[in-house]
């Protein structure tokens, strides 16, 4: 298996590189901030993901804060709804809601719940939590814009422990069947769930082998390597299946103390290990 | 108004007018589509595939993935109507229907096909008697079940004009079409009241009306006063025809529907909050034995005869208080 990774060669890209590190650094800090302040979360998705949605809103997407429910625009389900930290976070950083929302995040009357919205919260384009939901949501929009020749784009992120659920393989055929150019796919792919290690429970594995028999185009790719993830989801054009980016990410990433350690999925740091994750992501 | 004689009329397949209103609605709107799970024919969709074939969402035996798909469709601004076997549908995929549909307050018809005991033989897996207690919980979603071809008819064009969630339960069972005003209306949320009586209230819905008219004639004959009531939609409810029922001080309820959480829940939870009377509830108590569906009508008192019985019983409940 060759993983995607990608040293920028061009001034515009090394900028747009930049400009998602710094984004990625305030979402983990918003997320373990909110984490720390509702006393409750998923910190370790949360970091994980952060690169994956940073590159999303900062590099990929084409969305504007300033019309999100825009026919033509692209759409981001992020299917493992558990991260909504980050996913709230990404979402103020990008201008979709107020950066001071975050604070409320899961407090009495919030319109930031523990998992996302779209009624509540402008630019969620999904009510996901339940796990296996993001596919077959993502499949139909891509039908829709398949159907109405439109040209956006419809990506949805899922965990790896998540493809457990039976429905993302329902989606993955339905996708496979109707030729959908138009979807992506990226699996979060940080090896660790609620429990335990994904191998250890249920294992995904062959991954790529499985999406690629169910007629997808699959990457794999450095999940915390904006470039690379940018080079994997904008693939030449002329594409005529579904796309699977598998994301190699360490879950907790950034945090040394959080990283690939199962306790995190929904671990709530104390003050100490809060400001020793703050001092850690300002100098990354 | 009374609808004598209606059951010797010519009975209809409900799911005629559900295809012939949809098309209707599909020729002046672009935005309809239809997603099935296989189930074209047995929805009786041949011709909406043929009219409109990329309109024709067809998933495969995945309802999960059916109702999930249907929320994304939504979203990418089409009106899914979601026709497949009730069983499967609410049964299989009910946390899409949770989250993906209603929590979600998506614009997608969930077409219940072949519900109750439509199905009669192939036995209790295949009978939806459970689909109004598992939908009714969920705040938001319509839940409508018609009485006749024209309701459905009716129903359909509603659901498409409303800017949310529906669940439309269209039966395969043949029924006659009910005798009406040329001016009446149909709106969700609103009961019919199709005959007046002042000794008991018999409310019902979808095949069971026709049924509840037959039993207020028996009954006029005896002297009793029956009122019927059309409730097509278990939700939201119409709470001015409740009271009006709870006032008289008996009721009824007959669905074809399990006795617990369907149409007699509903009415039984809004009468004990407010005017505490008798309530029967006719309907089925239990996984059913191998039998065809009059054989299973027959035997759990959904017919005119047992619905008659439960009314006697009500009130005479009533008079004992």
């Amino acid at each position: 298996m060759t993983i995607l990774a990608s040293t920028p060669t061009s001034p515009e890209r090394a900028a747009i590189v930049a400009k998602i590190r710094d984004k990625a650094r305030a979402i983990r800090m918003h997320a373990l901030n909110m984490v720390y302040a509702a006393r409750l979360g998923h910190p370790g998705g949360d970091l994980s993901v952060a690169d994956i949605l940073a590159t999303l809103y900062f590099g990929v997407l084409r969305i504007d804060p300033k019309a999100p429910r825009d026919p033509g625009r692209d759409r981001l389900i992020l299917s493992k709804g558990h991260a909504s930290g980050a996913l709230y976070a990404t979402l103020a950083e990008a201008g979709f809601i107020p950066l001071e929302w975050l604070s409320t995040y899961m407090k009495p009357k919030s319109m930031l719940n523990g998992h996302p919205n779209r009624n509540y919260v402008t630019g969620v384009e999904a009510n996901t939590g339940p796990l296996g939901h993001g596919m077959p949501i993502a499949v139909g929009a891509a039908i829709a814009g398949k159907l109405d020749k439109a040209d956006f784009r419809v990506f949805v992120i899922t965990g790896d422990g998540e493809l457990q659920e039976g429905s993302n393989w329902e989606a993955a055929m339905a996708a496979g069947h109707h030729k959908l150019a138009n979807l992506a796919l990226i699996i979060d792919r940080n090896t660790l769930q609620q429990g335990a290690r994904v191998a250890e429970t249920n294992d995904v594995e062959p991954l790529g082998d499985k999406f690629r028999a169910f007629n997808w185009e699959v990457v794999d790719a450095d999940g915390h390597d904006p470039s690379a993830l940018i080079d994997a989801l904008t693939r030449p054009e002329g594409r005529v299946k579904p796309l699977c980016v598998i994301a190699h990410t360490i879950k907790g990433k950034g945090v040394s103390f959080m990283e690939d350690q199962v306790g995190w999925h929904h671990g709530v740091p104390t003050k100490v290990q809060l400001d020793q994750a703050m001092k850690e992501l300002s100098l990354s | 108004m009374s609808a004598e004689g209606t059951a010797a009329s010519r009975l209809f397949d409900c799911r005629d007018a559900f295809t012939g209103a949809l098309e209707a609605v599909a020729e002046q709107d672009a935005r309809i589509v239809i997603v099935v799970n296989d189930s074209v024919g047995s929805s009786k969709l041949s011709s909406f595939r043929k009219r409109w074939p990329e309109r024709t969402i067809n998933v495969g035996i995945a309802e999960q993935n059916m109702v999930g798909v249907s929320s994304g469709l939504a979203n990418g601004g089409k009106i899914p109507f979601v026709s497949a076997a009730s069983c499967f549908l609410t049964g299989r995929a009910l946390e899409q229907i949770k989250a993906d549909v209603v929590y979600s307050k998506a614009n997608v018809k969930l077409v219940g096909q072949s519900p109750g005991i439509g199905y009669g033989e192939l036995g209790p897996t295949h009978h939806s008697i459970e689909d109004f207690a598992w939908l009714r919980v969920l705040p938001g979603l319509a839940i409508v079940s018609p009485a006749d071809p024209w309701e459905t008819a009716e129903a359909v064009k509603a659901a498409a004009r409303l800017d949310g969630p529906v669940f439309l339960r269209v039966s395969r069972f043949g029924v006659p079409p009910l005798t009406r005003r040329a001016d009446a209306t149909f709106a969700i949320g609103k009961a019919e009241t199709l005959r007046e009586g002042g000794d008991v209230a018999i409310i019902a819905n979808g095949v069971m009306v026709a049924r509840a008219l037959v039993a207020a004639d028996a009954l006029a004959e005896k002297g009793v006063g029956a009122r019927v009531v059309n409730m097509a939609s278990i939700a939201p409810l119409d709470i001015e025809a409740l009271r009006a029922a709870a006032d008289i001080g008996a009721i009824v309820t007959v669905e074809e529907h399990s006795t617990r959480g369907g149409l007699g829940g509903a009415v039984a939870e809004f009468v004990v909050g407010y005017r505490p009377c008798p309530v029967r509830i006719v309907g089925f108590p239990e996984f059913m034995p191998t039998g065809g569906i009059e054989f299973l009508f027959e035997t759990y008192g959904l017919t005119a005869a047992g619905i008659a019985r439960a009314a006697e019983e009500a009130i005479a409940l009533r008079h004992k208080r």
